[in-house]
């Protein structure tokens, strides 16, 4: 029969399997539910948990109140707890862990939850719920956690008892961190929090073989070489999966672009993992990718996608996409390959693993056919053709500010600074994602998959927290930012410096832009009506607020938003109408991108209107 | 009326075929919820289901569900849920040559004089038993294939037929070799 999927039995699952298990000892004494939770977080290396009190986590919050171990950061909402969590993971390469309510903690939690599980953050939600007598009867601040987020985590448990509690804390942290990364809850229910059990180490605890990835096959490796080798036109498309494999896959990837002088484009989840000032680089492809990346992704004979989902921002018209290329697909969750696009050689595995393989399996091989500059010369000339385009180049002017020349001028002055970038979702991600560039991996948090608004503000902070004496900022929208403003007060509260940069249109402006493109200008409903003064609620806050109006002013304004040491709310008035360009239209293929200039209304095939 | 709206009309999808899963589990709270509310949320129906624990020492349960999809759907259905975390294996009977699929039914004739002879008849000629009899009225266990249970259905409905339960499919490959 066609098995899908052999999980082995048990055994050796976590990264401790195989050793034996420690000499008995006398038993400990017994703790409750509550200490057994803090002293697995312990053991599996929290050092900082995001929460929001509640009646149903009242035990935790006790013993975390005696613990000086554990950092806990107050948000002002479960929502920003959780996107502090992500920030702080995706920052740092660590799991992130979120410490909610039940009920209402439990379902403010659950957009978090979902942006973790598109962008495949590792995170570890632990929610309170209601003493197990009373479930199932509707008693105050109960909701079926399970039940609500069952479909927006990876995986998530009903501890039913203190007993097997650690276990499930162990088991919930491997699954998190392991193959693809992803949001993991666990439910405890009050009477479970003070119940009194023995503590099991992550050692001791049976861990299931629930995360699968298989070996790496040789001959796989060789196989995708030899396609290497021949290819003419070939390019690297690499994605989040990149980032989430760690700083190792990173270097691979580079490793492995300088030796086979390949192109390398990105989706927006994996921008920083090749530098943006790499001569191989061709930008971020897509939706508002580049010309020279949507192109060489169209005209490639040879595709080899690292960790990217084929996406249906990158993708375009699916039956036009790269038509005439043999695709490589990389990647270590089986069910991302041929989702959306036929592949014609899928490898399941980590990234950075693979990439490696690759690597030593390319250097192994007798080079010269494949090194012979006249193989790749066409191509790398058709690239720079491409180029030549300066597809990202905008319009400047001296009396408003551009909304693309307030990043770039963002860009230059803090260059050479440890900086960390988060952003909204709208207009101001787009041309952050175009004209910020980074060297570096982890740098760039930004929600791709559920397109968030409101993450930016709460990821700084648990960037801040991540990474204390960063430069973090917030590339930010007038309308996004409100979503989570209150998170300012955690910001103030922790002392965490993070810059909150609108790029103050008054507009919805993304969904103002796609309302100019498909219904002829009928901007229903996306003025920022009454927005709030941001320099006089950065001061209600605590903050710094500044405002800029005149392009001749931004430079100093920046320098003094960085010199600020506490968190800023910097008003940047852009100019209102401005588009993100360049943009394949929904429905279009990579080869047929707009450039500036107003709309004239039937850039949008029929089929493509459909489309978000 | 041409569509005034700037969105056109959706048109059909790509032909769907039925597919067979079986899905081996650990026996675990909601471990069913995952397995159906993964089908069930992409908007296919599940025809039949059937669930049991099949070894109780290390608490596998096997799951077999019938479900309707576009072979590209059912594809990414069974990587789904090969994902799932308390999910051993997938098995995809339907691409399956050698595999038997059994089903029991429980079917309620209410009938006289020729029709319940007729009956009879075919109840003999499909191998079905009598569990129960009464002057009006035959209680029969029938097993097979799905489609032989459909067949038997069918030629009892103009027979008086008025009640039917169903296991839905049971599945397991032929030959020494096991999951």
């Amino acid at each position: 029969m066609t098995t899908l999927l052999e999980k082995t039995e048990d055994a050796e699952a976590g990264e401790e399997s195989g050793q034996a298990a420690p000499a008995a000892e006398p038993a400990p004494a017994q703790k409750a539910g509550a200490e057994l939770l803090l002293d697995a977080l312990e053991e599996q290396g929290v050092d900082v948990i995001f929460g929001y009190p509640g009646g149903a986590v009242l035990p935790i919050y006790d013993a975390l109140h005696q613990r000086e171990t554990i950092r806990h950061v107050m948000a002002r909402h479960e929502q920003g707890a959780v996107h502090a969590a992500e920030g702080y993971a995706r920052s740092s390469g660590k799991v992130g862990v979120v410490l909610v309510t039940s009920g209402p903690g439990a379902t403010n939690a659950v957009t978090g939850l979902t942006d973790a599980l598109l962008d495949s953050i590792p995170l570890v939600c632990i929610t309170g719920q209601v003493a197990r007598g009373l479930i199932g009867t509707d008693a105050f601040q109960e909701c079926d956690t399970i039940g609500i987020t069952r479909a927006c985590t990876k995986h998530n448990y009903l501890v039913g008892n203190a007993r097997s509690l650690p276990a499930i804390v162990h088991e919930a942290f491997h699954v998190s961190r392991n193959g693809r990364p992803g949001p993991v809850l666990i439910d405890i229910p009050k009477d479970v929090q003070f119940e009194k059990a023995d503590y099991v180490t992550r050692r001791v605890a049976r861990q299931r073989n629930c995360i699968v990835t298989p070996p790496v096959q040789p001959k796989e490796i060789e196989h995708a070489v030899e396609l290497m080798r021949q290819a003419r036109r070939p390019v690297f498309y690499t994605g989040g999966g990149v980032i989430n494999a760690g700083v190792e896959a990173s270097a691979a990837l580079r490793a492995l672009a300088r030796e086979t002088g390949f192109p390398v484009t990105s989706t927006l989840m994996g921008l920083g993992a090749f530098p943006a000032s790499d001569p191989q680089w061709l930008g971020m492809l897509g939706m508002h990718g580049s010309f020279e990346a949507n192109n060489a992704m169209h005209g490639c004979d040879l595709m080899i996608a690292v960790g990217a989902r084929f996406d249906d921002r990158v993708t375009g018209r699916l039956d036009a996409f790269s038509p005439g290329s043999q695709k490589i697909q990389i990647d270590i969750d089986p069910s991302s390959v041929n989702k959306i696009v036929k592949v014609d050689f899928p490898i399941i595995g980590d990234a950075g693993v693979i990439l490696e393989a690759l690597l030593s399996q390319w250097r192994k091989r007798e080079n010269a056919a494949a090194a012979l500059p006249s193989r790749l010369s066409e191509w790398a000339a058709q690239i720079q053709t491409w180029r030549g385009k300066d597809s990202f180049a905008f319009e400047t002017s001296d009396t408003v500010i551009k909304p693309q020349f307030a990043i770039e001028r963002l860009y230059q002055l803090t260059r050479g600074k440890d900086v960390y970038v988060t952003t909204e979702v709208g207009q101001h991600q787009m041309w952050a994602a175009q004209h910020f560039h980074f060297d570096d991996p982890n740098r760039w948090m930004t929600s791709g998959g559920l397109g968030t608004m409101g993450y930016g503000l709460p990821a700084a902070i648990g960037v801040q927290i991540a990474h204390p004496g960063a430069l973090v900022i917030d590339i930010a929208g007038d309308a996004s930012v409100q979503m989570m403003m209150q998170e300012m007060s955690t910001a103030i509260q922790h002392d965490l410096p993070v810059k909150i940069f609108i790029l103050n249109n008054e507009y919805l402006g993304m969904v103002r832009q796609w309302q100019e493109l498909l219904h002829d200008g009928r901007y229903s409903h996306t003025y920022s009506e009454s927005l709030p003064d941001f320099v006089k609620l950065a001061e209600a806050y605590g903050g710094a607020g500044l405002r800029v109006e005149r392009p001749g002013e931004l430079d100093d304004a920046i320098k003094e938003m960085i010199a600020i040491d506490k968190p800023v709310l910097f008003d940047c008035r852009v100019s209102a109408e401005e588009n993100v360009f360049p943009m394949i239209p929904s429905g279009a293929a990579h080869n047929q991108m707009l450039f500036g200039g107003a709309f004239s209304g039937d850039e949008v095939s029929k089929e493509g209107r459909v489309q978000v | 009326m041409e569509n005034a709206s700037v969105y056109p009309v959706p048109q059909g999808e790509a032909a769907v075929a039925e597919s067979i899963l079986a899905v081996i589990v650990d026996n675990e709270p909601g471990v069913l919820s995952r397995v159906i509310g993964l089908i069930s949320a992409r908007g296919y129906n599940i025809e039949s289901l059937t669930v049991a624990e099949v070894d109780a020492e290390k608490h596998r349960s096997r799951i077999t569900v019938v479900t309707r999809g576009t072979p590209q759907k059912i594809e990414q259905i069974k990587a789904q849920l090969g994902r799932l975390v308390p999910v051993r294996r997938v098995i995809d009977i339907s691409e399956e040559s050698d595999a038997l699929t059994r089903e029991l039914a429980l079917v309620k004739i209410v009938s006289t004089g020729e029709q319940r002879v007729e009956a009879m008849r075919l109840a003999e000629i499909f191998r079905a038993r009598p569990l129960d009899t009464t002057h009006t009225s035959f209680i029969f266990e029938v097993t097979g294939a799905r489609d032989k249970i459909n067949a038997f259905l069918d030629l009892l409905k103009p027979l008086g037929l008025v009640e039917v339960s169903r296991t839905g499919v049971l599945s397991i490959r032929r030959g020494s070799e096991a999951e």
